[in-house]
């Protein structure tokens, strides 16, 4: 399929799009690397200027940042944990022969087609609210009082609310995964004598185990920017309790309007995503022939 | 997984599927009954159910008396414009890289997916500003460019892999039948493309449509898409919850419908082809 | 018009040359087979005939006129791929119509040809249907009727039987054959069975490693072999090849003696037998010869020989190959 005219015609195809992945990442990357170094606070526009490491300093200083690192790993591992265990616990129920299979997964995977902040409202009010919600009905039911999810348990509610909203895409892809598997294999291993559980610990978790990698390396990646559902529910408080990363940066530059502060901070996300994304790799990536 | 098993089995698993598929499901159908309710009985303590008072007048008043078909409107013009900007963008590129691909197509296709993987609060900050300054913030023109530009990568690996699907003999077919190139596109490659494309587009509206962080930084009034609306109407105060409902359930209901035809392609474009 | 010549054509892909020089003339209504081992060469060398391939240097000529530089749609030939290629949206009538409507004939030209294809492959009934609702067979024809509207200077079959089971394959050869009974149109063939090449060929070209081995009629391959290679490849069973002692005996590197030239009864040579296939009509006999190594040897149906007796042949010394050390014939 190669002469020469084709190849140039290619070429020309290729760039438009090369061009502007470019422009979104290398200018404004370029220059939150140069706001981070300076003075630059939007409610005092006259005075900027070269500020070094301050910006930086400053985050590695404010307890809140260290708070909100905890609270972004918490959050990235919590619903990793969550939604694959569960994932790998439902796919195999459903992988059984059950009645009205297509129903089922429809059911299970609805959550993941509503959008953020309805999935964050959904929880917030009908469920989680100390008045209103099922939650504190139930609670009051018992005789008991209702927990103020939000309020005294912001992270883990913030976690609930996510990992709700991704365990239909895990078990989804362990789903999909689970049934390219050449049901040979297991009527085999039967014929050898295997109980099911061995037949799921030797035969079906080794064959999900480059899903699962798929699973953890975009989830992550995903998981490291969530914004929608704090904003909607406790906007990273109380106080900073359920603040993330992003949502700190988020706060820095459009509640305090610290470009410079919230452009270090970006920074330090794009390091923290660069780490992460570097074990993952070493750890897990052996998996994948991608 | 289709073997013979005992009667009570299948009971006891199908019972235990659908329990395990119905916990899950009922945030949404909670909010589904919620939005029918009135609301008072919305907020009634103990939770009704069966006895409620139903009505529609909630989506009547949210739909009529509201601003709501206007950020309805923005959600729609944005999922559907950044995804056709998307596939104009994506098409050739995608063509060509995996019709002539060359020493560094591999590469290529790479680094362009792991621009996605770029935390989005790194860029957040200038594209805030230039948005700004460019007089393209709380515009639609500014958010359908934004959102292209983040799924860009997703949109030109799936075609791509729908491209590569297609046996590159029928094009050589094509081409000893007396095509020129453009007559290959047009005749035998579009045609046999159109089923990826389709999917492609089907994912992109659902992502685009369900995106929370640019649609709600980026935005204030005027462009603000149902994801912003929902976000900032949140925390009712006081006595909304039905309203709330019914406007959280026609801003999923549109993607709850796409989504049930677009799994497949959910797995094949979101794990990057890596489970099949 | 179909006459093909292939002067100095080179072909390589990087640093590898999978087609170091070749020179080869297909005259005009010629069936040729391009027959080798898998990586030989042959599909290769037929797609740089087709265009589909830019050849690196060398010149390809049709009717006398330099093609090289022509690109496939306008060098007047039809292929028919492996997979054979069809367009899964259109229909088998818009199928076999595309080459016409790619030149531009009307559309009452283009049905006419297509009814005139259709009835020689039979595929009347089939026109409205869409390639995945045919099975093998038909689908094979409909990729034959594409190439056949064309009216093509030659026909180029990449491995068209491939993809069949066995009778069918048997079958779709002799239709084949026929067709190039009945057109009369030069066909270039590409396969890696050599029976295929046998049955089919006027001329056949042995590839190996992108060299031409031999270019001959089926007879002459089989009778005069120019070197161990084309003695090993042509022929079923696979001619045995014999060194050392008895070789030496006849003043060569290596003998060759056919399996159907050996007679199982009293005869010089002998074996304990390995394995004795039945096939009702022959029986193949895998003996191990000792110093002469193991000798396949075809006898008749009734022959009877256990796996561990011991049998005597009766090579038939005029029928005896004889090659040199580096692998070519002896006179």
């Amino acid at each position: 399929m190669s002469t020469h005219s084709t190849r140039l015609a290619a070429r020309i195809m290729v760039a438009p799009s090369v061009l502007l992945l470019l422009v979104w990442m290398i200018i404004p990357l370029g220059m939150t690397l140069y706001f981070s170094f300076r003075f630059y606070r939007l409610l005092s526009p006259d005075r900027t200027g070269w500020t070094g490491f301050t910006n930086y300093a400053w985050f590695l200083n404010s307890p809140d940042f260290w708070q909100a690192m905890g609270n972004t790993l918490a959050l990235v591992g919590g619903v990793l944990i969550i939604t694959v265990v569960l994932g790998i616990l439902i796919a195999l129920l459903i992988d059984q022969p059950v009645k009205g299979q297509g129903v089922l997964r429809i059911l299970v995977i609805a959550p993941f087609f509503v959008m953020p902040p309805v999935a964050a409202s959904i929880w917030e009010n009908l469920f989680m609210h100390p008045q209103n919600g099922l939650f504190a009905a139930i609670a009051t039911g018992f005789g008991a009082q209702p927990i103020l999810f939000l309020e005294q348990h912001p992270m883990a509610s913030v976690i609930t609310i996510v990992a709700w909203e991704w365990l239909p895409f895990a078990t989804l892809i362990l789903l999909t995964a689970m049934q390219s598997l050449s049901s040979e294999q297991l009527e085999a291993a039967e014929m050898d004598g295997a109980t099911p559980f061995s037949r799921f610990r030797y035969i079906i978790l080794p064959h999900l185990t480059r899903a699962i990698t798929v699973v953890i390396l975009i989830q992550t990646i995903f998981l490291l920017g969530i914004f929608g559902e704090i904003y909607t529910t406790t906007q990273g408080g109380p106080g900073s309790a359920s603040t993330t990363l992003p949502y700190m940066i988020f706060k820095q530059a459009i509640v305090a309007k610290d470009i410079g502060r919230a452009a270090a901070g970006g920074i330090i996300a794009v390091i923290l995503a660069n780490i992460i994304a570097y074990f993952l790799m070493r750890g897990i990536g052996r998996n994948l022939d991608n | 997984m289709a073997r013979a098993v005992s009667p009570r089995r299948k009971l006891l698993m199908t019972l235990a599927a659908w329990s395990v598929a119905l916990i899950i499901f009922f945030p949404v159908f909670w909010m589904i009954v919620t939005s029918f309710k009135t609301e008072a009985s919305a907020v009634a303590s103990p939770p009704q159910f069966l006895g409620a008072d139903w009505t529609i007048e909630n989506y009547v008043d949210v739909w009529a008396r509201s601003d709501y078909p206007r950020f309805f409107w923005n959600s729609v013009v944005i999922a559907i414009g950044s995804t056709l900007l998307g596939l104009a963008i994506a098409i050739p590129a995608a063509w060509s890289m995996a019709f002539v691909p060359g020493k560094r197509t591999k590469d290529l296709l790479m680094w362009m997916l792991s621009t996605k993987m770029m935390p989005a609060v790194a860029v957040f900050i200038p594209l805030y500003l230039l948005f700004q300054q460019f007089g393209l913030f709380d515009t639609k023109i500014g958010l359908v460019l934004a959102l292209m530009l983040i799924n860009l990568p997703i949109i030109i690996w799936m075609l791509y892999t729908y491209f590569k699907e297609i046996p590159g003999e029928i094009l050589e077919a094509a081409r000893m039948d007396g095509a020129t190139l453009w007559g290959e596109i047009v005749y035998v490659l579009t045609p046999m493309a159109i089923p990826g494309i389709a999917s492609t587009m089907l994912l992109n509206i659902i992502l685009a449509w369900n995106e929370a962080f640019w649609t709600i930084t980026l935005t204030t009034t005027k462009a603000a898409p149902l994801s912003a609306f929902i976000a900032s109407f949140s925390a009712p105060q006081g006595l909304f919850y039905a309203k709330l409902s019914a406007a959280s359930a026609m801003a999923i209901m549109p993607i709850l419908i796409l989504g049930w035809f677009s799994q497949k392609q959910l797995v094949r474009g979101l794990t990057f082809g890596a489970v099949k | 018009m179909g006459k093909i010549t292939l002067n100095n054509v080179r072909k390589s892909f990087g640093e590898v040359d999978v087609i170091p020089d070749i020179d080869l003339t297909i005259e005009d209504g010629e069936f040729v087979v391009f027959v080798g081992p898998s990586g030989c060469g042959k599909s290769t060398l037929l797609r740089l005939i087709a265009g589909l391939e830019d050849t690196t240097s060398g010149t390809i000529s049709i009717d006398g006129k330099d093609a090289t530089a022509l690109p496939p749609a306008k060098r007047g030939l039809a292929m028919v791929f492996q997979s054979y290629a069809l367009y899964p949206h259109m229909s088998v009538r818009k199928n076999i119509a595309f080459p016409l409507k790619m030149a531009g004939q009307t559309p009452a030209e283009q049905e006419a040809k297509v009814q005139a294809a259709a009835k020689v492959l039979n595929l009347t009934d089939y026109l409205d249907r869409k390639p995945g609702q045919l099975s093998g067979g038909q689908r094979q024809r409909v990729a034959i009727g594409r190439a056949i509207v064309r009216e093509p200077a030659a026909f180029l079959f990449d491995e068209p039987l491939s993809n069949l089971d066995a009778a069918l394959r048997v079958s779709m050869r002799q239709e084949i054959s026929e067709l190039h009974q009945s057109l009369k149109t030069t066909m270039i063939y590409v396969t890696h069975d050599q029976v295929e090449a046998m049955t089919m060929a006027d001329k056949i070209v042995v590839l190996h490693a992108g060299r031409i081995e031999q270019v001959g009629s089926p007879l002459d391959l089989y009778n005069n072999p120019r070197n161990t290679f084309v003695a090993g490849f042509i022929g079923s069973p696979k001619m045995n090849l014999i060194e050392g002692a008895e070789a030496a005996k006849h003043s060569a590197h290596t003998i060759g003696m056919r399996p159907e030239h050996i007679t199982v009864g009293s005869g010089p040579w002998q074996g304990k037998v390995i394995l004795s296939e039945h096939l009702g009509s022959d029986t193949f006999l895998k003996i191990d010869g000792g110093d002469l190594g193991i000798l396949t040897v075809r006898a008749g149906g009734e022959v009877i020989a256990p796996p561990g007796s011991t049998v005597h042949l009766s090579p038939d010394m005029t029928k005896l190959h004889r090659f040199g050390a580096d692998g070519l014939a002896l006179a």
